[in-house]
């Protein structure tokens, strides 16, 4: 085992910390601080602080290069930090990359299982590049292929699998090391909604089970579903940390009034509502004005609906929904996450 | 109906538990466990491995031994050579060359395969394994398969009565240095390359196909004109096959000669092996692969 001191929270949150001996705190199983990212001129990671307890389950959420796959590459020691500092399960991933990989159980963006060996190869060959025993492994494989409801598929091709079943045999293989942290990126991008049901189910398990769990998504219900709590990024930067719950709450109203007059009409009738909503009755907030729709937020959607009525506008549709991350998002970056 | 007794959990802790060790042991033998891997997938086509490697013999033995071994072997003596027969002449080059051609295509396409069309070196990537390791592995697996396939070969060879002495295995070791020393570089520039966009097709027709034939490998190399002999100095084949005829039937050459044949083939496998590890570092290390290896002459396409 390490010594204790290469294992030590990063120092900018022990001075948070002063006066409390170290031992009085696990440290955190990431902890990053100032993290920065530059690839030449770009910087795609910029200055971003975080730390995620052991056992939690934290995502990272905003739209395509916003700098989630490059903080997970970071965390999974396989791309080096410009400045800042870090830890993974106390270790110091850029120097010991290898000890660090060996905690962490990863789920890349793009599978890249061995299509030429069968489903319960492809595990024990991962396995192997652990160096576990072959004699565990194919004991380990069964309870993983179990797990990953893929036992009836064992002796399967992987090219003949489903996508949903390929990404379930992909989670399976990074917990081949029984892992300390998995790390997901964009886990189910791409699957249909019910392989995507199916993957969430087998998460939401390991997250029950007490595993470490950093996701990378853009994909609001996942975060949602998944994400005991979340950081949203964009352009490299943090721009709200919390809970899925407290970052609606405190970033958006309760209910939300989608409205659809027709295109060209969208701005000039925002502009026209607002007054008209404006009322302590409806809690109401602001208007957002997307291409093909309006968003009014309010508490009370089902009140404003019928003011707005009252006023003699008839909307070609209306929809009330709850407020999602994605106004949330929309709140904070002024654009929508999925384009 | 009698109840199954409850079997009790595995007593012993699990080998995954201590990932200090699972760290350890990678750095120890992680170029094994790449190795493991790379002849695993390689078993997918060993059947049309260990056919190529009784098979070719057999070929070459009928085509040259019997077809253009009768023409040429009637007003020609290969005894200056130390040879009894021109098939006999001949069957180092042939192995050098047959373990070159493998080299080529091991070397190649499951390069572009693990970066780029099955992307399984990013797999090894997230495990404890370091870039090195994953290309030491690959290469260690090339190896394997060179001495299994050249030892397959000459015992065909000795049993069509091809080899003079059992002393001919030795070459084993030449052949397969000269399949590293042509081998290593071009799996250096394969592995720098984004895409393959017929070029791995174009190195076999255009460097390996010319190196196979102008090479000595059919015929002594002080034949051919000196500008295209200098061409043959070049070739790891040509020095491979030397070595190998060495070996074999003690081909008559200076000290200092097979000095020269085994240090080029020595420097072009250090060199070649330093590239690689320098591409796969850039590629799979800290540093991500954009386009250029630091170091490296312009920029990919």
């Amino acid at each position: 085992m390490k010594t204790s001191s290469s294992r030590q929270c990063p120092s900018a949150l022990r001075a948070k910390l002063a006066g409390v001996p170290d031992s009085a705190f696990p440290s955190p199983a990431i902890a990053a601080e100032n993290l920065v990212k530059r690839y030449g001129d770009f910087t795609a990671v910029d200055g971003i602080s975080f730390s995620v307890a052991s056992g939690e389950s934290f995502g990272l959420l905003g739209p395509n290069g916003a700098g989630k796959s490059t903080t997970m590459r970071m965390i999974a020691a396989v791309a080096s930090r410009t400045s800042g500092s870090m830890t993974v399960a106390g270790l110091d991933p850029q120097r010991e990359g290898p000890q660090v990989r060996a905690r962490l159980g990863v789920i890349p963006q793009q599978d890249n299982l061995d299509e030429e060996l069968t489903v319960r190869e492809n595990i024990i060959m991962y396995g192997r590049f652990f160096g576990l025993p072959r004699r565990y492994l194919t004991s380990k494989a069964d309870e993983l292929l179990e797990f990953a409801q893929l036992t009836r598929k064992a002796s399967s091709r992987v090219e003949d699998l489903s996508g949903g079943m390929k990404r379930r045999l992909t989670i399976a293989r990074a917990l081949v090391n029984d892992p300390d942290i998995l790390l997901l990126d964009e886990p189910t991008t791409g699957l249909d909604p019910q392989a995507r049901h199916v993957l969430w189910d087998r998460l939401f398990r390991l997250r029950e089970r007490g595993t470490t769990l950093v996701l990378t998504t853009h994909h609001m219900e996942e975060a949602e579903q998944l994400c005991e709590r979340l950081i949203v990024v964009d352009h490299g930067q943090i721009m709200a940390e919390g809970s899925p719950q407290g970052l609606i709450r405190e970033h958006s109203t309760r209910e939300v009034l989608e409205l659809r007059f027709g295109m060209d009409r969208n701005s000039e009738l925002a502009a026209e509502l607002e007054p008209v909503l404006t009322d302590a009755a409806i809690g109401f907030s602001h208007i957002e004005v997307l291409p093909d729709r309006l968003l009014a937020y309010a508490a009370d959607a089902e009140a404003a609906l019928e003011r707005i009525h009252s006023t003699g506008r008839r909307p070609v549709t209306s929809l009330i929904r709850r407020s999602s991350l994605e106004d949330v998002f929309l709140r904070l970056t002024g654009r929508t996450l999925v384009d | 109906m009698t109840e199954r007794p409850v079997r009790p959990r595995q007593a012993e802790p699990s080998p995954a538990a201590d990932k200090d060790a699972l760290g350890r042991a990678a750095s120890v033998r992680g170029v094994l466990f790449m190795t493991e891997r790379v002849l695993r997938s390689m078993r997918a086509y060993a059947s049309v491995i260990l056919f190529a490697s009784v098979a070719n013999p057999i070929i070459y033995i009928v085509a040259m031994g019997l077809g253009l071994g009768a023409l040429v072997g009637q007003g020609t003596s290969f005894a200056e050579y130390g040879a009894d027969s021109y098939l006999m002449y001949i069957a180092p080059g042939i192995l050098a060359a047959t373990l070159m051609m493998s080299g080529a295509i091991e070397m190649t396409f499951p390069v572009m395969e693990g970066f780029k069309w099955r992307r399984g070196y990013y797999a090894a990537q997230a495990t404890p394994l370091t870039p090195r390791q994953i290309a030491a592995g690959h290469i260690c697996a090339v190896c394997v398969r060179f001495l299994l396939h050249s030892a397959v070969f000459l015992t065909v060879m000795l049993a069509f009565g091809v080899l003079a002495s059992p002393w001919a295995f030795l070459q084993v070791l030449t052949a397969s240095m000269g399949g590293l020393a042509l081998g290593l570089p071009i799996m250096a520039y394969v592995a720098a390359l984004r895409d393959d966009r017929g070029r791995i097709a174009l190195i076999q027709r255009f460097v390996v196909m010319p190196l196979f034939l102008f090479s000595g490998t059919f015929y002594p190399l002080t034949n051919l004109p000196l500008p295209l002999q200098m061409l043959g100095w070049l070739s790891p084949l040509w020095h491979a096959n030397e070595l190998g005829r060495v070996l074999s039937f003690g081909q008559p050459t200076p000290v200092w000669l097979i000095v020269v044949h085994a240090a080029y083939l020595v420097v072009m496998i250090l060199l070649g092996w330093l590239i690689v590890q320098r591409v796969y570092t850039a590629r799979l290390g800290y540093d991500e692969w954009r386009g250029r290896v630091p170091g490296w002459r312009g920029r990919q396409a």
